[in-house]
């Protein structure tokens, strides 16, 4: 079954960095203060992102591997 | 796994801390301008938004209100507000208002005006301020600045409170003036250094 992983819309994040802070697996960094990065392989599709952002900009999509 | 809290995770006391000192003597807002130059430092030495990230005390202060104490709907932030539009609009008025109030303690400090004991609520609403000045043996300006800069922060606080009940706790960060400007900082330094790796 194909998983769901968190997606962020780089044009529209702040880099806040809430996401980080929520992210069980630490799969979410805010790399050069530009927009927050998710490392999919680490990704376990939990949502918790995408329900702390505070834009909410971050969606859970089902990406091919 | 829960991650393990650091000393930084405590900042929202200091923010709390600054706000409450504002009630009992003025003098104190100065103490805020660290809100303001930190942020801009890191971003310019370091590149990134490790204030935002990591440090910003009112930041945690929205997410404990909202979200532990369950003070915030939890709904989604309407798109114009999350729009760059917005954003950078924003930046500019409350840089419009900060640099007058500048300009409001210049006349001060040069004796063309008189200290005006009060706070400005949300740029319009003037709110006697007199019991949390007791005096300095500085220049009038000095207390001017003090009731300016704390109007400003006081203001903000206000707005961050409304959007956090509204919306999500941290909705604050979505227009914050100084993380606009940070992230702002941020691209600008890396267009110029992958301008500087293509040459």
């Amino acid at each position: 079954m194909p998983k769901r992983k968190a997606t962020i819309s780089a044009r529209e994040c702040v880099a806040c960095g809430c996401c980080v802070k929520v992210c069980p697996k630490s799969a979410i960094t805010v790399p050069k203060g530009i927009c927050a990065e998710v490392n999919k392989a680490l990704c376990i599709g939990c949502g918790k992102c995408a329900k702390e952002c505070p834009a909410s900009i971050i969606k859970m999509e089902v990406t091919e591997p | 796994m829960k991650q393990q809290k650091k000393w930084y995770d405590y900042l929202w006391i200091a923010s709390l801390t600054y706000l409450i000192l504002g009630f009992f003597n003025i003098l104190f807002a100065w103490l805020g301008l660290l809100c303001f130059f930190i942020p801009l430092l890191i971003s310019i030495a370091k590149g990134n938004k490790a204030y935002c990230n990591k440090y910003c005390g009112r930041g945690q202060l929205f997410a404990l209100a909202g979200g532990r104490f369950g003070l915030s709907r939890k709904k989604d932030i309407p798109k114009w507000m999350r729009s760059n539009y917005f954003r950078y609009g924003f930046l500019t008025f409350f840089f419009a208002m900060f640099f007058l109030m500048l300009w409001n303690t210049y006349l001060v400090f040069a004796g063309a005006k008189n200290l005006k004991m009060a706070v400005t609520l949300l740029w319009t609403f003037r709110v006697p301020w007199h019991w949390a000045y007791h005096g300095t043996w500085l220049s009038d300006g000095v207390a001017q600045f003090a009731f300016g800069f704390y109007s400003v922060m006081l203001t903000s606080t206000i707005l961050g409170l409304i959007t956090m009940v509204l919306f999500k706790p941290r909705s604050w960060c979505v227009y914050c003036p100084m993380g606009t400007m940070t992230q702002l900082i941020c691209k600008a330094r890396n267009v110029t250094l992958s301008q500087k790796i293509k040459k």
